[in-house]
């Protein structure tokens, strides 16, 4: 746990860079730490392993006040993580991340194992490992510089913009990577960022600094986005906020409607009384549980059976895994206007519409 | 001597001990005067690179020391020490400092800020970081240093006959007085010339043997 209480920073003659920060981030949680630019942000992270000194209050790792610690000892237990990486450019890349590890003094064969162990865990191919940085791909070395900031397997990780220096499509999956193995990992970071979509993205909670790390809410990303504190919070994260909040939530843990349903057997008349209780003009045709397709209330006409309309499929489904607000472009691209849910065995569970989204959102 | 032919090979026959002797000589005042140069500009070149504001004057104080004029110089000590090997290595390392010290400051200062700014967020200590990452990455533009300073060296031993040492500078100045065969002094000046190339050479293949990193840099990219 890392607690911060009171914590100023003041440079001579200046408005405080940090004034009279609070902060508590519990044990396995990411706060991602965002706000515009000279908000204090990168300040505040580097107070924590005292690459800078606050001016006052106090800061608590792990129940530690950091100001009682030698501060080289106090930095080699707390994995960071920079923007420019920082790899060291005379060393190869199992060296790189063998630093934090040979400054404590590990055995080799515990070095060597270890350093396997985090290729393994970021993907980097072993024939980069006894490269120099200087012959690596941009995503490539920020991996690198994760693993490296894992070595000790420190339980604190700081990380300032570790994925800025990427294009946004290598980011996403850094982002990806990094979130998978968090979860396998839990531990406690603060992640620094001025990008609001990457916090909402990574963040347990978020905490929204002003300038002066003046804290203007600290809370999850779906409580920012839905129900941001004052203008400051709304006008940070900008438009599109239902959009976000949507990429949030996940189609499993919504409840979702029935919809019109029926089966193959079903009496024509009973099934276009079910299209006519919806209102879609159209029904799903389900089997034992298992989604056939839908057909028109005009293909039933004349039919002996819904057997012998012509059942058509879906163009798209959404599973529990997806978010709403996939589920939201599958609505507005569907020739039905709902989203049809299924699991993954294409079994049945109902259908989302835009009202229903609508009601998570006010929700 | 006068008369004889100017490649006089039977002198150049008897003398080869003189020649080889010589050489070496010449080969130690360069050393000395580099590896005593190196010992005192590298604290100096570091607390520069600490206190920016001592960078200035130290720069200054090596800079007026280098435009002393040789002769002026081992003038101006002879009274002092005399005709010594101390006289002249006072003159050949006062001339390596500006050029060692410029270039090691260079080096350090070049060391990337990030790379700095997280060997001491993983727990470097400062003297780690030194030994470590600094010296090693200023390690290209200290031995290009080292080179500049170690040619212009082996030309200014040469010099240093005129009190008594000087090296190959020896003979060609036995040449000019006529104790040695005219050719005395093509040999003395083609051997100084041999010997700064064939040192920088050694020294450029030293320092990519040493900075593997700087070498590859850049070269290969592979795809993420």
């Amino acid at each position: 746990m890392i607690t911060l209480r009171h914590v100023s920073k003041v440079y001579n003659g200046s408005a405080p860079a940090v004034a009279d920060l609070s902060l508590e981030i519990d044990d396995g949680e990411i706060v991602v730490l965002v706000g515009p630019s000279g908000c204090g942000k990168t300040t505040t992270l580097k107070m924590i392993n005292r690459l800078i000194e606050p001016t006052s209050g106090e800061i608590l790792v792990n129940g530690l006040d950091v100001l009682e610690q030698d501060p080289v000892q106090l930095r080699r237990g707390i994995g960071y993580v920079i923007q420019s990486i920082g790899l060291l450019p005379h060393r190869t890349i199992r060296q790189n991340i063998a630093t934090v590890p040979e400054l404590l003094r590990w055995e080799r064969d515990r070095i060597a194992a270890r350093i396997d162990e985090l290729a393994d865990m970021l993907r980097l191919d072993g024939g980069l490992l006894d490269r120099y940085p200087a012959e690596l791909s941009g995503g490539q070395r920020q991996r690198v510089g994760v693993a490296r900031g894992l070595a000790a397997d420190p339980p604190v990780m700081l990380m300032d913009e570790p994925f800025g220096a990427v294009d946004p499509i290598i980011r996403g999956r850094l982002r990806d990577q990094f979130l998978e193995i968090q979860r396998e990992l839990r531990k406690t970071i603060v992640f620094v960022t001025h990008d609001v979509d990457e916090a909402i993205k990574l963040a347990d909670r978020i905490a929204i600094l002003n300038i002066g790390a003046v804290v203007e809410q600290f809370d999850t990303p779906q409580r920012i986005l839905s129900d941001p504190a004052n203008e400051f919070v709304k006008e940070f994260i900008g438009a599109e906020r239902g959009l976000k909040l949507l990429a949030l939530i996940r189609v499993g843990d919504v409840e979702v409607e029935e919809g019109p349903v029926i089966a193959p057997d079903d009496d024509p008349a009973d099934a276009l009384r079910e299209i006519e209780r919806w209102g879609y003009g159209w029904a799903a045709v389900v089997e034992d549980g298992e989604l056939l397709g839908w057909v028109s209330d005009r293909a039933l006409e004349g039919c002996a059976t819904v057997r012998e309309a012509p059942t058509r499929r879906f163009s798209a489904y959404v599973t529990g895994d997806n978010t709403l607000r996939e589920a939201l472009d599958s609505i507005v691209t569907s020739r039905t206007n709902v989203a049809v849910v299924v699991t993954e065995g294409q079994r049945y569970r109902g259908i989302l519409t835009l009202e229903k989204l609508t009601k998570e959102l006010m929700a | 001597m006068t008369g004889a032919p100017f490649w006089n090979w039977e002198w150049v026959g008897r003398n080869l001990n003189l020649i080889l002797d010589q050489t070496l000589q010449h080969l130690w005042l360069t050393f000395l005067a580099v590896g005593i140069g190196l010992i005192i500009s590298f604290p100096l070149s570091v607390v520069a690179y600490r206190r920016r504001a001592l960078y200035p004057p130290i720069a200054w104080f090596t800079g007026t020391l280098y435009t002393i004029p040789s002769l002026a110089l081992f003038a101006f000590l002879m009274p002092f020490t005399g005709l010594s090997t101390l006289t002249a290595e006072i003159g050949l390392v006062s001339y390596t400092l500006l050029i060692l010290i410029r270039n090691i400051v260079t080096g350090l200062r070049g060391v990337p800020p990030e790379v700095r700014e997280a060997a001491r967020g993983m727990g470097y200590t400062d003297r780690g970081l030194l030994w470590g990452i600094e010296l090693p990455l200023a390690l290209p533009a200290v031995i290009a240093g080292v080179r500049i300073a170690t040619v212009t060296t082996i030309g200014l031993v040469t010099v240093t006959a005129l009190i008594g040492q000087g090296g190959l500078g020896a003979l060609m100045l036995g040449g000019f007085r006529g104790l040695y065969p005219d050719l005395a002094i093509l040999i003395g000046v083609t051997l100084s010339v041999a010997l700064a190339v064939a040192v920088d050479l050694l020294l450029f293949a030293g320092q990519r043997w040493v900075t593997p990193w700087s070498r590859q840099a850049g070269a290969r990219v592979v795809a993420t």
